[in-house]
């Protein structure tokens, strides 16, 4: 079994355990959020599962790598870095489906880009945004982050 | 308010289980009509089903533990107070806290400019809400591997923080000019 599941459950474990010492009914009530938000998420979990073994079944791994792979140019990494701004997937969701994509032959850069503008852009909720904190600091805010996160995904395409 | 979120909620979760049950009818379907890509497809869907269903109960379960002992409003007093370097600190991680979807954070984030906090903090405080989620940097280490994890993070601390310095110079330099005129 990997670290990372053996951490992260020890971590909940022991924290539920301190909180119930500390209080059995916010226990209970944290308890009950997280099986609210757990079956909330579950359908779209599902969702993407299926999606990812469509994926890799049928697209074959070349076609992949042609556009957002090691050998394609700055237009492919440009391209998913658009799709992850426009997408409005849950963050949790985007990990394995960016795992899919490594995968299946998509590079580091490609897959970096398309985590980071994913999570830091949101198309959708930007009429919200612009609402909350006028137009200005909104859509520099977006803006910016497209700049920054091909930025980040190069440098890491570089370095990894 | 609340009951509006509320309603959205409930009308969200059964836009995806329509969804799922769509998904699952085209997959079935394409399945039988191509059935040596059977094997292929639901292996690779299988093992990605273990390694999530390994870790989000854990993480649910922290973020739960999280709602509930750390009561509303707390981050919004701590923020409104820091400036500086601190401020900026401060920022990352209360935003960095496992709370809720991105669009919570606007209002409070306006508010605390309204409250008199430095924009770029603002800018810091919702791109960290939005980007190094706690939860999220446990299954992107998960499922993306501690060097990529890493790495992904060093860099946007720093990019956002000087995107926010950005934002705040630019924005403070529009609102001047007008009044130069």
């Amino acid at each position: 079994m990997k670290v990372t599941v053996i951490f992260i459950n020890l971590l909940a474990i022991s924290g539920l355990l301190i909180a119930f010492v500390k209080d059995k009914d916010r226990t209970r009530q944290s308890v009950i959020i997280a099986i609210k938000s757990f079956s909330r998420i579950l359908p779209s979990i599902f969702i993407v599962i299926i999606l990812i073994g469509v994926f890799i079944g049928f697209v074959p791994a070349n076609k992949i790598s042609e556009i957002v792979g090691e050998q394609s140019g700055p237009g492919g990494i440009f391209l998913i870095a658009l799709l992850g701004s426009v997408l409005h997937i849950p963050a949790l969701l985007s990990f394995p489906l960016a795992a899919s994509f490594l995968k299946n032959g998509a590079s580091i850069t490609a897959v970096a880009a398309f985590i980071t503008t994913l999570t830091m852009i949101g198309t959708v909720t930007l009429p919200l945004e612009i609402k909350e904190l006028g137009r200005k600091m909104a859509l520099l805010r977006n803006g910016i982050s497209f700049i920054i996160a091909i930025i980040i995904a190069f440098i890491m395409g570089a370095i990894l | 308010m609340r009951r509006d979120i509320k309603g959205k909620e409930k009308k969200g979760i059964k836009q995806d289980v329509v969804f799922l049950g769509i998904s699952l009818i085209l997959v079935t379907v394409l399945l039988l009509v191509f059935p040596e890509k059977q094997k292929a497809v639901i292996t690779v869907s299988w093992e990605f089903f273990t390694e999530i269903i390994l870790i989000l109960p854990a993480v649910m379960i922290l973020m739960g533990l999280f709602a509930v002992w750390v009561p509303d409003g707390m981050i919004m007093s701590y923020l409104g107070k820091a400036s500086g370097h601190k401020g900026a600190l401060l920022s990352f991680l209360l935003g960095a806290l496992p709370t809720g979807p991105v669009y919570l954070a606007f209002p409070v984030a306006s508010a605390l400019i309204k409250k008199g906090a430095r924009i770029s903090n603002a800018v810091i405080f919702l791109s960290s809400w939005a980007c190094i989620k706690i939860p999220q940097e446990m299954i992107e280490l998960q499922f993306l591997g501690v060097k990529f994890m890493a790495l992904r993070l060093t860099l946007t601390i720093v990019f956002v923080a000087i995107m926010g310095l950005s934002i705040e110079r630019i924005i403070g330099w529009s609102n001047k000019r007008p009044s130069s005129l």
